[in-house]
């Protein structure tokens, strides 16, 4: 099938609970709550309830084991109808974006008319499991009959096992968490600590301007009583974030701080897609259309590729395929994992060896307007719950072309494992 | 708030020492429509002075509600007992005359069933034939609020209904009304209804708002909640709208009633357009709109804080005239168009620390009947209503002395229910109240205070 003949994907909207920092107003939702509440925010607003949609689609990256069917599980608490199927999807930091894309692709393919994607995580309410000497005792201790043996197992019991192993952000085949990870690339390619900081001072701001503007009033349903996300500074400044003390990486150059990396967080996040035909039979104006995207992964294990760099690889494979540059676009929204991943993609893209040898490009793709990047800020200010990232993003970009009238947007999520989720949206005059 | 726990209240110790110092009887219960009640429980005696002019309106609506109509002579007792009494008063043109009215209700008031109507329908005093006539139909309003008050105690309730020359055809939807349930905390309410070349009539009663959109502003809860809700349940598609940190209980009300969320702070800049292109994206038109949301700083005058005053009369009136000026300059207004906007009893009362909001409200009925005339012009009609002592957040908030004075302080006895708000708009709003236009309706249980 020729792209031609797909039908068109649309972002008609999108709805998120506010962003909480971890163990503060989501302390005791689980993401069953706070997925259920984003879902049934966004039924309101587009009117959906009893509507039986295409499928819904989310995901997150700290969930129970008993909680297999979550997204299913939320539908049919909501206001949808209960005949919408639903699965869940984990692809780290980039769930929700990739969700976007599975979506998407089924209504391009003409396989559903509609459909919500969308991503939840809770680092309050995080599953905890229990340290595997205790479980394997426990488990032996079901498989045995008599009660001699049963005594004799719990005779082994020892306080050191009751201790449970609460769930890091670390990567398995290294030991290291993202944040280590990220340090070392932020060494080898000499990020400062002033570029790092103003990234994040501008998130806040723009962020806050975009609340005060009333840009999220269409994007964002209160919930808990917090109404903003609870992670923004509207006054963090680069003398504050001065103050801060390395988190990350050591020796005199450590520049990674808990003010320019993203804190654990709470919150979920849905986008409404459909093709045009149903938008119409509906009612419902298309905010912008999903083009394409581009998932990638790089080898940070044995190769030299940094844990966060795969969307500096697989942006590029997406624009050529779509015969643009990096600068044919209006807006760009670069996920803060880190301000150090932002600074570094920029950097990447216009080192000419890195785009040579990495990337076989004879040319550096070149710089980005900052001021069409993040323009109502990102993560850093908003808070990175890990699988409602990109439900975030897609939604803010959508809405951001519907403003301008017309227009393209970049999309770029760096994710654990050293993957990375892009994407383009598109609003055609 | 329940009845019951009304009941309760009303019966606490506290609320008991205010009856008894006031003489007051106790709170009769209120009867509110339910799905699939009659209009009328029982049989409607009518009467009339002779030469009146509505006589045969008025069967007309009894046969479409399916009323059975007595004879005074031959109204019952017991279970038989009438449901309501209907006047035609038009026929009375002299003051000599309005002894029609003594003849009618002495022998037969005290027949009426609890929860009774009485509905005494006149002419409009401008277009009487002469003065004595005028005198003598404007004399009726004084003797119809009077009847409400002294069959109150029984959950009774008294209006009057004045029809313009041309508006007999138009008078079905408020005297399905009014004889109703729904209108369980109207009370002692004087009804224009103009002339109206031809009203829609519903296919179903009690859904007369199948296929019209509509928008509540306020919506996330209390008086304004219940509107969308009882609009819903009419059939109308209606669109919510609260400001943003309501949103939560703004998405719940609209999942609740198949509606549809907008997070809008009505006195923002932007708000007019934003709420018309939202309109005009989501189907083009919207048939009804009901200014609903209000806010209260109470404070006397020399106290008051200029935000004070400017924050109330932004959201209780200036954004209202916004609204309807975007809506009238788009032609968002369907056919048949409605609007509706909730004053309240301290517009026309005044009320002491209060007049920042009174005077908001008063130009909420300036701004009705301003525009009332000039919207009839395109088939689109604007009402008002004034509630009294509504049982929400707003007064549990009061404190308990003046609250329970405010309960009390009305024919009926007790605080009206966010639904009886509710359904007084429903009824001003529908396509079959084309006649009702410039109407400003209190919903009050006819409160001591004011007019
Ligand atoms: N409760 C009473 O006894 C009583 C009596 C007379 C009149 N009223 C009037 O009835 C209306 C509803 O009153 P209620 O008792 O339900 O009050 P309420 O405070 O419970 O509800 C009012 C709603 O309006 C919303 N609102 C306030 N400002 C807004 C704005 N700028 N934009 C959008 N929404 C806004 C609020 O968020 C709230 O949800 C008000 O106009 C009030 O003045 C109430």
């Amino acid at each position: 099938m020729s792209p031609d003949a797909l039908n068109d994907a649309a972002v008609l909207g999108g709805n998120r609970i506010p962003f909480a920092r971890r163990d503060r107003e989501y302390a005791h939702a689980s993401n069953q709550d706070m997925f259920t509440a984003a879902l049934d925010g966004l039924v309101a607003r587009f009117g959906l309830q009893g509507e039986r949609l295409g499928e819904v689609a989310a995901g997150g990256v700290l969930k129970r084991s008993r909680d297999f069917n979550l997204t299913r599980e939320c539908v049919l608490g909501s206001a949808l109808a209960a005949d919408t199927p639903a699965y869940d999807v984990q692809q780290a930091c980039g769930t929700s974006l990739e969700t976007t894309i599975h979506v998407a692709n089924k209504i391009r393919l003409g396989q559903i008319e509609s459909g919500i994607a969308g991503g939840f995580d809770t680092t309050s309410d995080a599953p905890i499991e229990l340290n595997d000497d205790l479980r394997e005792l426990l488990l032996d201790l079901n498989r045995t009959r008599s009660t001699t043996g049963r005594l004799a197992l719990l005779g082994r019991l020892r306080p050191g096992q009751v201790v449970p192993a609460i769930p890091r952000n670390e990567e398995p085949r290294t030991g290291l968490s993202m944040g280590e990870h990220q340090a070392i690339s932020t060494k080898r390619w000499g990020l400062t600590r002033e570029e790092q900081d103003e990234i994040a001072v501008e998130s806040h701001r723009r962020l806050a301007a975009a609340y005060d503007r009333g840009f999220f009033d269409d994007l964002v349903t209160p919930f808990l009583g917090l109404e903003r996300d609870g992670n923004l500074r509207p006054d963090s400044s680069m003398e504050q974030l001065a103050k801060l003390k390395p988190v990350y990486g050591e020796g005199s150059d450590a520049s990674m701080t808990a003010g320019n990396s993203t804190p654990l967080t709470d919150g979920a996040a849905a986008v409404l897609l459909s093709s045009d035909d149903w938008a119409e039979a509906h009612d419902l104006p298309v905010l912008a259309h999903f083009v394409d995207a581009e998932t990638g992964a790089v080898d940070y294990v044995h190769g030299e590729s940094g844990l966060l760099e795969a969307p500096l690889y697989a942006v590029p494979r997406m624009l050529e395929r779509n015969r643009l540059t990096l600068q044919d676009f209006d807006f760009y929204e670069i996920h803060e994992a880190f301000a150090s991943q932002v600074a570094m993609t920029l950097k990447a893209w216009q080192d000419p060896a890195f785009c040579k040898d990495k990337l076989g490009l004879n040319e550096p793709l070149g710089e980005i307007d900052r001021e069409k990047l993040n323009v109502n800020g990102s993560s850093l200010a908003a808070g990175h719950p890990f699988g409602a990232t990109g439900a975030r993003i897609v939604a803010t970009l959508a809405k951001l072309l519907a403003e301008r009238g017309s227009g393209r947007g970049l999309i770029s999520i760096c994710a654990a494992g050293g993957m990375g989720v892009a994407a383009i949206m598109e609003r055609r005059g | 708030m329940s009845a019951d726990r009304y009941q309760a209240l009303a019966n606490s110790a506290l609320g008991g020492a205010v009856v008894k110092r006031l003489g007051l009887p106790a709170p009769p219960r209120l009867d509110r429509h339910e799905p699939g009640m009659p209009v009328v429980t029982g049989p409607v005696v009518f009467g009339e002075a002779r030469g009146g002019r509505l006589r045969e309106a008025v069967h007309e609506v009894m046969r479409s509600i399916g009323a059975r109509l007595v004879d005074a002579k031959t109204a019952g007792d017991g279970d038989d007992r009438p449901a309501a009494l209907v006047f035609d008063a038009t026929g009375i043109d002299s003051t000599q005359r309005l002894r029609a009215l003594y003849d009618f209700f002495h022998p037969t008031i005290a027949s009426l069933k609890r929860n009774g109507r009485v509905v005494v329908l006149t002419t409009p005093a401008i277009e009487a034939d002469s003065v004595g006539a005028a005198t003598a139909q404007r004399a009726i309003e004084g003797f119809a609020r009077s009847v409400a008050k002294e069959i109150g105690r029984y959950g009774s309730t008294a209006q009057l209904v004045e029809v313009a020359a041309g508006g007999e055809g138009a008078m079905e939807s408020t005297l399905r009304f009014l004889l109703s349930a729904r209108s369980a905390y109207v009370d002692g309410q004087a009804i224009h209804i103009q002339a109206a070349d031809s009203v829609t009539v519903p296919e179903d009663w009690e859904r007369p708002l199948a296929g019209r959109s509509a928008a509540v502003t306020g919506a996330a809860r209390g008086i304004g909640e219940a509107i969308a809700e009882t609009l819903a349940g009419q059939g109308a598609e209606v669109l919510c709208i609260d400001v943003p940190p309501a949103g939560e209980a703004l998405a719940e009300v609209a999942n609740r009633i198949g509606g549809t969320s907008l997070a809008l702070d009505i006195t923002d800049a932007g708000a007019p357009q934003r709420l018309a292109d939202h309109i005009g994206e989501r189907g083009g038109r919207i048939d009804v709109f009901v200014h609903n949301a209000g806010i209260t700083r109470d404070r006397t005058i020399a106290r008051m804080p200029p935000e004070g005053w400017d924050g109330v009369l932004e959201v209780n009136l200036s954004a209202q005239e916004r609204i309807n000026g975007a809506l009238l300059e788009g032609e968002l207004l369907g056919d048949d168009g409605r609007i509706a906007s909730v004053s309240s009893v301290s517009g026309i009362a005044g009320n002491r620390g209060q007049t920042n909001y009174a005077t908001s409200k008063a130009g909420v009925i300036g701004m009705v009947r301003a525009l009332a005339p000039v919207l009839r012009e395109r088939r689109v009609t604007v009402n008002a209503v004034a509630p009294g002592f509504i049982e929400t957040k707003m007064t549990e908030a009061m404190p308990v002395g003046t609250r329970e004075a405010g309960r009390r302080m009305n024919s009926l006895i007790q605080g009206g229910q966010p639904v009886d708000v509710a359904e007084t708009i429903a009824w001003l709003v529908s396509p079959a109240s084309g006649g009702v236009n410039g109407n400003v309706v209190r919903v009050c249980g006819q409160q001591l205070l004011g007019a």
